[in-house]
């Protein structure tokens, strides 16, 4: 396999860790309102991401960097091209890191109330507005022969980059909401339970539209049998949900989120980023490249570091392993 | 008014802000990191109520230079894509190092320790810490690395059919002089502001609160933090020195311009405040140090320094027509208030020290206000530093390579960049003020009571029992 194949690979699987680990996080913003009633129940839910929400972003500037070094032009096309979606999640990313900080630094309810809104919204935005970029990426956007989007920002507001914003909404809550069940106590976990079986069918359809609508444009073999997997997967976490085997659940919907971006990677492969214009200004793993110098240099980086990444990120979620409920919450 | 002035404008704010949260993130990890060591080791409760006030304040801040971080890898892409275009085969690699090795540590590590405290064997919990200050400072060695590039070029060839820059020697690049330096520098004027701070809010309750229990731990608060004062001023000093010379040599243009200097000289002297014409045509006023300059440019008394006027004639025949010169008085100001600032922390600090001797307690009122304005000075001095390197390279966005105005971003457009740099400004400034007041709400309340501790029980049934933490 050339290097290009495998830096592909990597930023596929640097964006799947980022989304299946944020992904819940996300989810568990968006279930503020719904599933805490009062501010204790809140802060159950908050503090069942507290420790690790931090570290789950990371992946996302991971694969940030690894797009910039190992691919330059797609990082560079995809970034200034998607640049009003990319500026509104990071203005929501923003707003949300600080909240989870700062929240329970003051008591007044007034305080919390406009932290919680913006948990809220700064998880709402990222989750929808993923879906669409990703879509558009998969779909193909204008670009010129110099590989830049001369699109305008309706363009990237077309009917499946939306549903591909409602399936990753729709996913996201769905993982949040079993993530709970899984991380909780008493009568939170109830309600989550019962929420994401709930939420779990909605996703279960949007997700199988999407990823019909994904194929019919663009498809290799890997693509279709990934997708069914995927599909399988969601279809296998619903089950569990509704017994309440809230660790399948869980384990369920992560892999039914990685399998669903694994597909849109290995759908685009060996493209990157598809011009709906010029063919010469599609951008694929080879002309979006670094050069293989670089790309060997950062190949022995990942093969050493990415293994003690996993394990001790891996050792924080045991740490942390234990579910927690309302009279875990201390006064202050 | 184009996309360039508003994407360079926005490139500013956003670094500085972002920046002003940096330097504690770095100092205040490691000094949180060897309190909390300091009790481990005494077992004294007073370090471990410093570690917990200091860490309070830490966690405040470390939140804000997290989430503008995520701005600065994405604002490459966003507003300065040819830039990325051009050098993303070798400026990339570190910015991916950089997450991959530091990153993921730090936040990872924080984690454990803000969470932690009940759910750790003592040991691992002081490891978290020290994990977690590891990785911000290892971060700083690779963002620097990466600006080390823009600075001064090095292991890199201009591919002839593509003309973008590519990595040859990846190893030059992370050796890179100007990397090598900045790097102390930097991790010193950090520590510059984490010890300043830590003075600062000692010192608050050693005056206001003389009565307290905890009079014992502030006085060792202000001298423990007066001393890392003492010795990163030192340290600044000293690499400063050493960057002034790599400058000369590599950047003649940026010594020329932080000096004002228009005209080579041997032996050059050193301008302690110059007024004039902005041309450098006629000096109104002018106060100098003779043979100074050519000593901190060249180790040489009566070493040569070239004059502005004389590298742009020599710019414009090595790179064809145009200004090679950057913007005279900011450099001229940025470079002397960098210096003003961070010194007169340093002086700050030997007064405290001073106001303390054999156990004395101060009460001067004086000596409050001018220890409250402690961490405010060398943040000022970081941000002209910064300020002053970065406008001193310009107009290059790699020096000797690419011009900044080359760089932006073609698809971009000023409506765009413009709704992009008022949302931030916005955004920040809205956050600044909330920050600053959780700031100085949890460092007047002083230290923790940490008389309820909670011990490691893995024996009993925990489901009732309260999280040491909880947000």
């Amino acid at each position: 396999m050339d290097l290009t194949t495998i830096w592909f690979l990597l930023v596929a699987v640097l964006f799947t860790g980022y989304f299946i680990l944020e992904g819940f996080d996300f989810g568990v913003g968006m279930l503020l309102p719904v599933l805490g009633r009062d501010d204790r129940e809140r802060r159950v839910l908050i503090n069942t991401i507290g420790p690790v929400w931090d570290g789950n972003e990371v992946w996302l500037i991971t694969a940030g960097g690894a797009m910039f070094a190992a691919f330059p032009e797609w990082y560079a096309t995809l970034f200034s091209g998607f640049y009003l979606p990319l500026l509104l999640i990071l203005l929501a990313l923003i707003a949300r890191g600080v909240a989870f900080e700062y929240r329970h630094k003051r008591p007044e309810a007034s305080w919390k109330r406009r932290w919680d809104t913006a948990i809220v919204i700064g998880s709402l935005v990222p989750a929808i507005l993923w879906g669409v970029a990703f879509a558009n990426i998969l779909r193909g956007v204008p670009l010129d022969a110099d590989h830049e989007y001369v699109g305008g920002l309706l363009d990237l507001l077309n009917p499946y980059a939306l549903l591909g914003g409602a399936t990753t909404l729709a996913l996201f809550l769905t993982h949040g909401a079993v993530f709970l069940a899984l991380k909780t106590t008493g009568d939170i976990r109830e309600r989550a339970g019962a929420l994401a079986v709930r939420l779990g069918a909605g996703a279960a359809v949007l997700a199988v539209g999407f990823l019909v609508w994904t194929l019919s444009i663009r498809s290799s073999a890997a693509a279709v049998v990934l997708a069914v997997g995927a599909a399988l997967a969601l279809l296998g976490a619903l089950a569990a949900a509704r017994v309440r085997r809230e660790g399948w659940a869980f384990t369920g919907t992560a892999v039914a989120i990685g399998l669903a971006v694994a597909t849109l990677f290995a759908a685009l492969f060996p493209n990157v980023m598809p011009s709906t214009l010029d063919a010469a200004g599609t951008l694929t793993t080879t002309n979006a490249a670094s050069t293989p110098y670089t790309l060997k240099i950062m190949t022995w980086v990942a093969v050493i570091f990415t293994p003690i990444v996993l394990a001790y990120q891996g050792w924080t979620y045991w740490v942390f392993r234990k579910r927690i409920g309302v009279a875990n919450i201390p006064q202050h | 008014m184009d996309a360039l002035d508003v994407a360079r404008w926005q490139f500013g704010v956003t670094t500085v802000y972002h920046f002003l949260f940096v330097p504690l993130t770095i100092g205040l990890s490691v000094l949180v990191a060897i309190l909390q060591t300091m009790w481990h080791r005494t077992g004294n409760e007073r370090y471990l109520k410093l570690t917990k006030f200091y860490g309070k304040l830490f966690l405040i801040n470390f939140a804000m230079g997290v989430v503008t971080g995520i701005v600065q890898e994405f604002q490459f892409g966003m507003n300065w894509s040819d830039y990325s275009r051009f050098v993303g085969d070798i400026f990339g690699a570190p910015l991916a190092i950089e997450a991959l090795v530091a990153f993921f540590l730090e936040s990872t590590f924080i984690g454990l320790w803000i969470f932690g405290w009940d759910r750790l064997p003592k040991r691992a919990h002081l490891a978290s810490i020290w994990a977690a200050a590891i990785g911000t400072n290892l971060s700083a060695y690779f963002i620097l690395a990466a600006n080390s590039f823009m600075q001064n070029p090095v292991g890199f060839r201009i591919n002839p059919d593509s003309g973008r820059a590519e990595l040859t020697d990846f190893p030059a690049v992370l050796t890179n002089k100007v990397a090598l330096i900045t790097f102390p520098h930097t991790l010193a004027g950090s520590f510059l502001v984490a010890g300043s701070l830590v003075v600062a809010v000692g010192l608050y309750h050693v005056i206001r609160n003389r009565d307290s229990a905890d009079t014992g731990a502030y006085r060792f608060a202000t001298k423990f933090g007066s001393w890392v004062v003492l010795v990163a001023s030192a340290a600044v000093l000293f690499t400063g020195d050493i960057q002034g010379k790599i400058m000369t040599d590599v950047q003649p243009m940026k010594m020329a311009a932080a000096e004002g200097l228009y005209t080579t000289e041997s032996p050059a002297s050193f301008s302690v405040l110059t007024i004039g014409s902005l041309d450098g045509s006629r000096e109104v006023f002018a106060l100098k140090i003779p043979y100074l300059l050519s000593y901190l440019g060249t180790g040489d008394p009566n070493g040569t320094v070239h004059g502005i006027n004389d590298l742009q004639a020599q710019y414009a025949t090595q790179y064809g027509a145009g200004s090679y010169t950057p913007i005279i008085p900011v450099t001229y100001w940025s470079f002397r208030f960098m210096i003003a600032f961070g010194m007169a922390a340093a002086a700050i600090a030997l007064l405290v020290l001073w106001s303390q001797r054999k156990g004395r307690t101060p009460s001067s009122k004086w000596l409050l206000r001018a220890g409250l304005a402690m961490p405010v000075l060398p943040l000022l001095a970081n941000s002209f530093g910064w300020i002053f390197t970065e406008m001193g390279r310009q107009p290059w966005i790699v020096f000797g390579e690419m011009l900044t105005r080359n760089g932006v971003s073609r698809s971009v457009s000023l409506a765009e960049v413009l709704t992009s740099f008022t949302a931030f400004t916005l955004i920040y400034a809205t956050l600044a003020v909330i920050e600053v007041k959780l700031l100085l709400r949890y460092a007047r309340a002083g230290v923790p009571d940490v008389s309820e501790e909670h011990p490691i029980d893995d024996t009993h049934d925990d489901a009732e029992r309260p999280l040491a933490f909880a947000y």
